[in-house]
């Protein structure tokens, strides 16, 4: 770096000469520390489950929990001094590791957005993760853990006032100058609708973590929950009530069960929806869109809206008859590893349009624009394929029946009427798949009883794919594959003009502008 | 210019002897397989040896001509256009304004044969790279050359 940059924060250590490079805050060492005794607690319960004959297991548990701890601590504190990051002129660096070392720099043009994430332990401790987005996805991408809150805060101006040609050197007064513009309020979530929401989110995950767990206990405490002698024991034994009692009571019993099923997956539902959706609100901030949430985990996210390449809107079979959808954002940055970025995960329509064109987008197409289907022949041919599947496996069910007769081979013929069924509901679908080519965005709607909707805009489109296998090829039917940044648009069994026809006139678009025109 | 003409520039003829060395070295060991298997002399003459030459020799004097004419580009004043597949074709063009960079690549049987591939990245998750192989390598320079000149933004 040729040019000092003079750093205006002063409360962390070390250096205050920014033109040398920062350290995290030092009580991030601390936070990893106590992220790292969760790694010290499976090898204490196995340790105690080993030697549980002895009695001083607990004592062994313990100490090897003590010295995992301690490995855990000082790695975090050597890794915590070994790292450096330096805000430069043009560029981010960042230096890390403790034997074998790593410098990576990442340009301010390239960073797509910046996210401010708070853990439970964080944000006790007022830290805060600063993660730099440049498309790179997961793991690659750069993050710096933990940071005050307030460095975090003034990282994120700093990164946009660079991005936005501020002049580093001089400008430091400028970039603390840059004060966030009242933002307009374009989605928000109160608690009311986040218990509807939960109540939509439905969630039976609960128990397949309940089942992880008794794998988990069977494997240390030597019991076999799936044995049925161990369960033939308890009924004998403790459980001996439960088989004496009528079928009445019995069949009451499994009713109180599904009923506990409900309850318990509403109450999952709710509570992973007020988790990660708690105090939900989306602005329209003059840098792009800002969404905060979270209950424990607070995320702060901000998206520019030039950045967005499209729109994908969602919903569910149940919450479409009470008018909820859902709205994403696809570009390319991640959200928190998922492709695209929720911005109004439960909302009804009307809420939606005005999201979508403040990201410039319309969920519906102008006037005068004409819905396509696909291919009637692709209908006939999918339907064919999914056919063929089945009467495949009923005739190697027959045979197998005929040969070991075991059961009739008449049963074949349920694999059968499913092939049939199934073919109907593949023609019946194809009446539910649309796209549309609008003067500036073409949409894709999928699905029956919970139709996606993907609207891209023609411009920000990468490349264009024609595809035809041998079948599509004799039937004159296409798929057409578009490249999206960041996510996935196709369509299949599009008759063969018609894919020839959007490729021509979406060609037309993007080849009329440069990348680096939409990315400004 | 027009995507749905069939208009199409042929690789390189080359592109057909590299295919077909590749083609060959692959089913190499598969045929000195079948001749050892018949030297060991368990079945009648011919049960392995037979069916794998054929399926060699189709796989290397049948194939590569047919993918070789199946291929083909068209490079228009904005946009490449690349067509590949027997059974599968795909037809994709992509915008010199999309491209975000270039490479050209050399594996040694190709420069023994004066060809090259040219491939182009783009930032769409679909087609995140298109090659074009089989060009001679002096196309696949001038190409990129002018590729590079549509790109605005400059390359780091």
């Amino acid at each position: 770096m040729n040019e000092p940059v003079s750093d205006p924060h002063e409360t962390l250590p070390e250096t205050h000469n920014a033109a040398q490079p920062l350290r995290t805050h030092p009580l991030s060492f601390a936070v990893k520390a106590v992220q790292g005794l969760q790694n010290a607690i499976f090898p204490m319960v196995a340790a105690y489950f080993a030697m549980r004959e002895f009695p001083w297991a607990i004592f062994a548990a313990l100490g090897i929990g003590v010295v995992v701890a301690l490995l855990t601590a000082g790695l975090s504190y050597f890794s915590w001094r070994r790292f450096t990051y330096l805000v430069g002129d043009t560029d981010i660096r960042v230096e890390s590791g403790i034997l074998s070392r790593a410098a990576r720099s990442v340009p301010y043009e390239r960073i797509q957005d910046v996210s401010l994430e708070q853990a439970l332990i964080p944000r006790i401790l007022g830290l805060v993760q600063v993660r730099f987005e440049t498309g790179a996805g997961g793991k690659d991408e750069l993050a710096l853990s933990y940071l005050a809150e307030a460095e975090g805060e003034r990282l994120r101006e700093v990164v946009k006032a660079r991005k936005d040609g501020v002049v580093a050197s001089a400008a430091d007064d400028e970039v603390d100058a840059v004060v966030e513009s009242p933002a307009e309020i374009l989605f928000a979530m109160n608690g009311k609708r986040l218990l509807t929401f939960g109540l939509f989110e439905f969630s039976l995950a609960v128990f397949a973590v309940l089942a992880g767990l008794f794998q988990y206990v069977e494997t240390f405490a030597s019991i076999e929950l799936t044995d049925p002698d161990f369960w033939a024991g308890w009924i004998a034994g403790p459980g001996s009530w439960l088989a004496n009692l009528g079928p009445v009571a019995q069949i009451l019993g499994v009713i109180s069960g599904l009923v506990t099923l409900v309850i318990v997956g509403s109450i999952t539902g709710i509570v992973r929806t007020f988790l990660r959706d708690w105090g939900f609100r989306l602005e329209r901030t003059e840098k792009g869109f800002r969404r905060r949430r979270g209950l424990l985990t607070k995320t702060d996210v901000v998206m520019p809206v030039h950045r967005v390449q499209a729109l994908k809107m969602g919903t569910g079979f149940l919450r479409r008859r009470f008018g909820w959808h859902g709205l994403k954002v696809v570009s390319l940055a991640q959200d928190s590893g998922a492709a695209s970025h929720d911005v109004a995960p439960f909302a009804q329509v009307g809420e939606l349009r005005p999201i979508a064109k403040a990201a410039g987008f319309s969920l519906d197409p102008s006037e005068g624009t004409d819905w396509h289907r696909g291919s009637r022949k692709f209908r006939t041919d999918s339907a064919i394929i999914e056919f063929a599947v089945f009467l495949v496996i009923a005739i190697g069910l027959a045979t197998g029946l005929t040969i070991s007769n075991a059961a009739s081979p008449a049963f074949a013929l349920i694999a059968l009427a499913a092939g049939g069924l199934f073919a109907l509901r593949q023609m019946f679908l194809w009446r539910f798949d649309f796209n549309a080519l609008g003067a500036q965005y073409f949409f894709v709607k999928r699905g029956w009883l919970a139709p996606k909707l993907d609207v891209a805009s023609r411009v920000k489109l990468q490349s264009v794919e024609i595809i035809q296998g041998p079948i599509a090829k004799r039937r004159g039917y296409a798929t057409l594959k578009l490249g999206l940044a960041g996510g996935t648009l196709e369509v299949e069994g599009l008759p063969l003009e018609r894919a020839r026809a959007l490729r021509s006139a979406i060609l037309g678009s993007i080849a009329g502008t440069d990348f680096s025109e939409l990315t400004p | 210019m027009d995507e749905n003409e069939e208009n199409l520039t042929p690789l390189h003829p080359n592109h057909v002897k590299v295919t077909r060395i590749v083609a060959f070295l692959t089913a190499l060991p598969f045929v000195i397989g079948s001749i050892v298997l018949e030297a060991v002399q368990i079945l009648p003459f011919g049960v392995f040896v037979v069916p794998v030459f054929l399926v060699a020799a189709f796989l290397v004097i049948r194939i590569p001509l047919r993918r070789y004419h199946a291929r083909g580009y068209d490079m228009g004043d904005d946009r490449l256009r690349v067509v590949k597949g027997i059974l599968f074709n795909s037809d994709t063009v992509v915008p010199f304004g999309r491209v975000q960079h270039i490479d050209v690549n050399q594996g040694p049987l190709q420069r023994a044969y004066g060809i090259a591939t040219l491939t182009l990245h783009t930032a769409g998750s679909h087609n995140a790279s298109v090659h074009l192989p089989g060009l001679a390598n002096e196309d696949a320079l001038a190409m990129r050359e002018t590729i590079r000149g549509h790109i605005k933004r400059e390359m780091v």
